[in-house]
């Protein structure tokens, strides 16, 4: 038997995160927190299964919206099968049921896609991403056509006294298969084919001379996420009970590979926080503004520049110098560069509904923000906004070159000290 | 038979468009390695400033100036984005043109609206150009014909005949090289990139009005493109040609043959063919009709 020191802080964070997933709905009360935190499960799921590729295996998908919505069509028909009477299937177990349904693409698809790695697999695909969705269009009898296939739910009898009719209800079954899902991904990472995953993404070359096949490991890598991905597309066939087209299209695809990415990809948890951060911006920001993709998409852009790590990169980033005791040399240049990305942002933000606004035929031209209304077809918003964001991209330079100068040093410090 | 010779007119012009654009794609990707997303935006972005500038003051002129804009923006996305992301590696440039192409698509619903927009075929060009039989074949696809054969000769004498083309060439394959003669290889990655993205906007002139011009342009046929890259094998140039012309003749012809086959006619499932010889030939031959790349 080896020696396993007990990893105290890793039972800390996951005993910490099943709390929260159980305290969750008495700590954001109402309907809408609860449908936001229960699609936020769903995404974390697949969030995750996505970055089993592009963390761990270096493959970039611009297809995997596949797995987990051919898996979501699989399963409402189990659910309706369920529901007509012709056999008995228990409702929480439908996870199952998506999740070996998308492992089978997996197997099926990715004997195809992981023959090639980099950009070649990200290629094909997105090749096959397009064949599923035209395919699920020609196939109207299964798929249900455009308007896809609706299901209930409430079917059977109850399981354990659960009917799975009120939300609540399904959000406690999104989060308990969210924390398993999470945990057996996480165990993932620590078998010898997650290690060999990450050997492949770094250098095949040198993964082959050891003696792996490459396409094997990612063949293997692809399949597993899959099942996981089909998970989240039977958890999100149960929570809107219904499955359209619109499950396997590129912007599913499109939008797993944005919340992961900007999560942060090189780390687990990344994709978690990634998950959250983006169905606050779809589900939160699409209510205020219609332009909310392009501020999706700017950030996004954005991030690949200055954070190609992500959010997750940042936060540990911040966490080195605050365990140092330095923060505080940083605050003040840290609240410079805030107040100036505030003013570009404000500006920017100004600019864009403006320009929307007069694009959208008969809508009025007035808009209203922070007590004050302007007119889009007058000069003067139109140079105070530009005006604005100027400055404040001009202060923004400065002070982020202050912020650089401060980090470097701090920086260039601690491992002074560490090398010491 | 007249209906064999209209349709493949139809498919060799429709595959010359789909070649302008991966031309500039496969230029792009064998030059700097990237692959970008963004390239069906550009067609996008083409055709929209065609529409905008013909609108104001003709077709002609939208035909110049048009591609040209484009192409500026593209050199400013290669200048300000994508040399910055560059150091990340290629995952992150690939991602950096995913977002672009977000972006681009967002700021034409922002800027023209949802819906299409009305660019039409100029008069001048509208109308029989001859008749097979009891079919006429439209001037205006002999007119997309004669552009891109004419603009991908002139690419073919600069790429062999200019100083600047053997310096593209030469970058191609020993950038360090090229740079240690004295040349400016990010410019010249600028000015490949800036053109590609021209010849993308050249096909969005010429093709936005034969086809539809709208927010979803770019989503529809960037797959396409993306495929003939794969098929044709990445990087090579002979192969995009011999898969452009492949797979617009396969898309011709499958939307207009009424054959079923177990209940499915092609029409119905011609979408989706294009990915099925992807798919067959990555099973068969995983490197691309020509290309010499493997892995």
């Amino acid at each position: 038997m080896k020696y396993a020191p007990l990893n105290l802080g890793r039972w800390i964070l996951w005993s910490a995160s099943a709390l929260l997933f159980v305290a969750a709905p008495h700590l954001f009360k109402g309907g809408f927190a609860l449908t936001m935190m229960t699609q936020m499960g769903t995404l974390i799921i697949f969030a995750l299964s996505y970055n089993m590729l592009l963390g761990q295996g270096g493959m970039l998908s611009f297809g995997h919206a596949v797995y987990s919505g051919l898996g979501a069509y699989v399963t409402v028909h189990v659910l309706n099968q369920v529901g007509s009477g012709s056999f008995y299937f228990p409702v929480p177990l439908l996870p199952l049921v998506g999740g070996v349904a998308g492992l089978a693409f997996g197997v099926l698809f990715g004997y195809v896609t992981t023959r090639r790695a980099g950009t070649t697999f990200a290629l094909i695909s997105l090749g096959i991403g397009e064949m599923v969705f035209a395919g699920v269009l020609m196939f109207p009898g299964f798929f249900g056509g455009e308007a896809g296939i609706s299901t209930n739910r409430v079917v059977g009898k109850p399981f354990f006294g659960l009917t799975f009719g009120p939300a609540l209800q399904v959000y406690y079954l999104v989060a308990a298969w969210c924390f398993l899902s999470m945990a057996a991904m996480f165990a993932l990472t620590q078998t010898p084919l997650g290690r060999m995953a990450n050997a492949v993404r770094d250098n095949p070359e040198r993964a082959e001379f050891v003696g792996y096949n490459t396409q094997h490991v990612r063949f293997l890598q692809l399949v597993l996420s899959s099942f996981f991905a089909g998970v989240s597309g039977a958890l999100s066939c149960i929570n809107f009970e219904i499955v359209s087209a619109e499950n396997v299209s590129a912007i599913r695809s499109g939008g797993v590979l944005l919340a992961t990415f900007i999560g942060g990809v090189p780390f687990f948890f990344g994709p978690i926080l990634g998950a959250i951060v983006f169905v606050f911006f779809v589900v939160a920001l699409s209510g205020f503004t219609k332009a909310w993709l392009l501020y999706l998409g700017l950030f996004f852009v954005l991030m690949v520049v200055y954070a190609p790590g992500g959010m997750a990169s940042l936060i540990l980033m911040q966490l080195r110098v605050l365990r140092a005791g330095r923060w505080r040399e940083l605050a003040v240049p840290y609240a410079l560069a805030a107040l100036a990305a505030l003013v570009a942002l404000a500006g920017l933000i100004g600019l864009v509904e403006m320009v929307y606004r007069l694009s959208e035929q008969g809508a009025s031209s007035v808009l209203t923000a922070l007590g004050l209304s302007f007119d889009a077809r007058s000069a003067p918003p139109w140079f105070a906004f530009a005006v604005a964001l100027a400055v404040g991209l001009g202060a923004l330079r400065l002070t982020s070159r202050r912020v650089g100068e401060r980090w470097g040093a701090i920086q260039a410090d601690l491992q002074a000290k560490a090398a010491a | 038979m007249e209906f064999f010779l209209v349709q493949s007119l139809n498919g060799v012009s429709y595959g010359l468009l789909l070649f302008m654009l991966s031309s500039g794609l496969t230029l792009v990707f064998s030059l700097m390695g990237v692959l970008n997303f963004a390239h069906a935006s550009f067609y996008m972005l083409g055709a929209y400033f065609a529409y905008q500038v013909s609108a104001k003051i003709g077709f002609w002129p939208a035909l110049v100036i048009a591609p040209l804009l484009v192409g500026a923006i593209g050199m400013l996305v290669e200048r300000f984005g994508l040399r910055k992301v560059h150091r990340h590696g290629h995952v992150a440039e690939l991602l950096f043109t995913f977002g672009l192409a977000y972006l681009l698509e967002e700021a034409v619903h922002l800027i023209w609206g949802r819906a299409a927009v009305e660019y039409r075929v100029p008069a001048e060009l509208d109308g029989p150009l001859f008749q097979i039989m009891d079919s006429q074949y439209p001037i205006y696809r002999g007119f997309m014909m004669l552009v891109s054969v004419a603009m991908l000769v002139a690419i073919w004498l600069a790429l062999t005949r200019t100083r600047i083309g053997l310096v593209i060439q030469a970058a191609l394959t020993h950038p360090q090289t090229v740079e240690a003669l004295g040349h400016n290889v990010p410019r010249v990655f600028m000015l490949v990139f800036g053109g590609g993205a021209a010849l993308a906007g050249l096909a969005g002139v010429i093709g936005g009005n034969a086809f539809v011009t709208d927010p979803g342009m770019a989503a529809a046929v960037g797959p396409i493109i993306f495929v003939i890259v794969v098929v044709g094998g990445m990087g090579s140039l002979a192969g995009a040609f011999i898969a452009s012309l492949l797979i617009g003749c396969l898309q011709t012809f499958a939307v207009s043959l009424d054959w079923s086959l177990g209940g499915i006619s092609i029409s119905q499932a011609a979408p989706v063919l294009p990915y099925l010889l992807m798919v067959l030939l990555l099973i068969f031959r995983p490197k691309g009709l020509m290309g010499t790349r493997e892995g």
